[in-house]
């Protein structure tokens, strides 16, 4: 009841919907960079949505089957092969023990969700199998996937294959991506322009882009309302006496590079925020290579919470149109 | 006379470059043997290095050092 690992790709992680309940602690979510396209994946081979699944970023790894099973591979445009055969994403396949499952160059998006029927079964930790490397909790021993690793999968029926998500049902972004943002307590801090050019000017996603944070580059540099600096809060005009980080908030270092914090970000600390990417659009960045061109979008609570709503209807849609 | 190609494996930032201060993994006409590093590509903090996966003479860098890269782009032509 497990597969092998011939060859890790670059990134690979155990992640289900992540450990919510210690952010408070310092610990973050973790979980799936793009949750709808996991839980599509879960949907398709059988399994409870929030099982435990592979989540791998830009390439994908090269896996050895030991029984029978059920897989889906959903998110990013990355074909999938068993034993050489092409097998179309967001569908139900079988793969017979002995076989092997690689993939073709990435076509787009940024994160593949591949789940097995019966789920990965590493070890919780913390009611939760997501990956957290730099806390080594989760997954296989608290780290990306590793050649020669034996990964233990869970007892599952699996659902026939064939079963596939319909494609207006699948979510991907466009180019530029455009990422709508609540202004939050922060927003004060910067000038009227500042703002006004944060929402105008196009951004590119950097290299460095990761499950902590995304940063973005080539808007212009974000100035500040002068203050005299209060007491616990540093030099820098976009240092704040410290402050909780939520989920999808927006770090500016230095004025210079916005940073949306993502799954695995800490959850506070000295940088000013501009206000939160709403819940939403989350999972459009987990879809997102480098060099992307993005907008953000000046939104209120009212419209985040409504695309907050059409997102759980979609998500029912593709529950019912595989019930 | 057969043309290879060496793709990128991954999007990124190309370098020619193990280091800014050293030489270039590979210059054009130099001979490559299979598995040979040939250059890096930069993502999510971390340095991938792109391998030859077959013999030939390295004619031509199809990108510049430093040159943004998607999944699968050609960034050498290969001759036998």
């Amino acid at each position: 009841m497990a597969f092998k690992v011939l060859n890790p790709g670059l990134f690979t992680t155990v992640q289900d919907l992540g450990r919510p309940g210690y952010f408070h602690l310092g610990i973050p979510v973790s979980g799936a960079m793009d949750r709808f396209a996991l839980r599509a994946a879960n949907l398709l081979v059988g399994n409870d949505e929030g099982a435990a699944a592979l989540e791998s970023v830009f390439m994908g790894p090269q896996l050895e089957f030991e029984i029978d099973a059920t897989v889906a591979v959903t998110g990013a445009d990355m074909p999938a092969r068993v034993d050489g055969e092409a097998k179309p994403g967001w569908t139900a396949f079988k793969v017979r023990a002995g076989q092997v499952l690689t993939f073709d160059y990435l076509k787009g998006g940024a994160r593949i969700y591949i789940a097995i029927s019966g789920g990965v079964d590493t070890p919780p930790s913390l009611n939760s199998r997501s990956t957290y490397p730099i806390g080594a909790l989760g997954g296989v021993e608290g780290r990306p996937l590793a050649i020669g690793d034996v990964v233990q999968l869970g007892k599952g029926v699996g659902a026939k294959e064939g079963r596939s998500v319909p494609e207006n049902l699948r979510r991907m972004p466009g180019s530029p991506v455009e990422l709508r943002v609540l202004p939050g307590l922060y927003w004060r801090l910067i000038t009227e322009e500042a703002g006004r050019n944060f929402f105008e000017d196009e951004w590119a996603v950097a290299p460095e882009a990761d499950r902590m944070g995304y940063r973005f580059r080539g808007g212009r540099p974000i100035e500040f309302e002068k203050r005299d600096q209060p007491f616990g809060a540093g030099s820098d005009p976009s240092n704040i006496v410290d402050g909780c980080y939520p989920y999808g908030s927006i770090q500016v270092p230095g004025g210079t590079e916005p940073i949306v914090l993502h799954r695995d970000a800490v959850s506070g600390g000295g940088y000013f925020t501009l206000g939160a990417v709403i819940s939403a659009d989350m999972d459009l960045i987990g879809q997102l290579q480098p060099h992307t061109p993005a907008r953000f979008v000046k939104v209120d609570m009212e419209t985040a919470l409504t695309a907050r709503h059409d997102r759980r209807s979609l998500l029912d849609k593709v529950r019912e149109s595989l019930s | 006379m057969a043309m290879k190609q060496i793709l990128s494996p991954l999007p990124g930032t190309f370098y020619r470059k193990p280091a800014p201060d050293q030489p270039a993994f590979k210059s054009e006409g130099d001979s490559i043997a299979q598995g040979d590093v040939i250059g890096l590509v930069e993502v999510m903090k971390t340095f991938f290095e792109v391998k030859a996966e077959a013999a030939g003479k390295l004619k031509v860098f199809l990108v510049e050092n430093e040159d943004p890269v998607t999944a699968g782009q050609p960034l050498a032509d290969l001759e036998d």
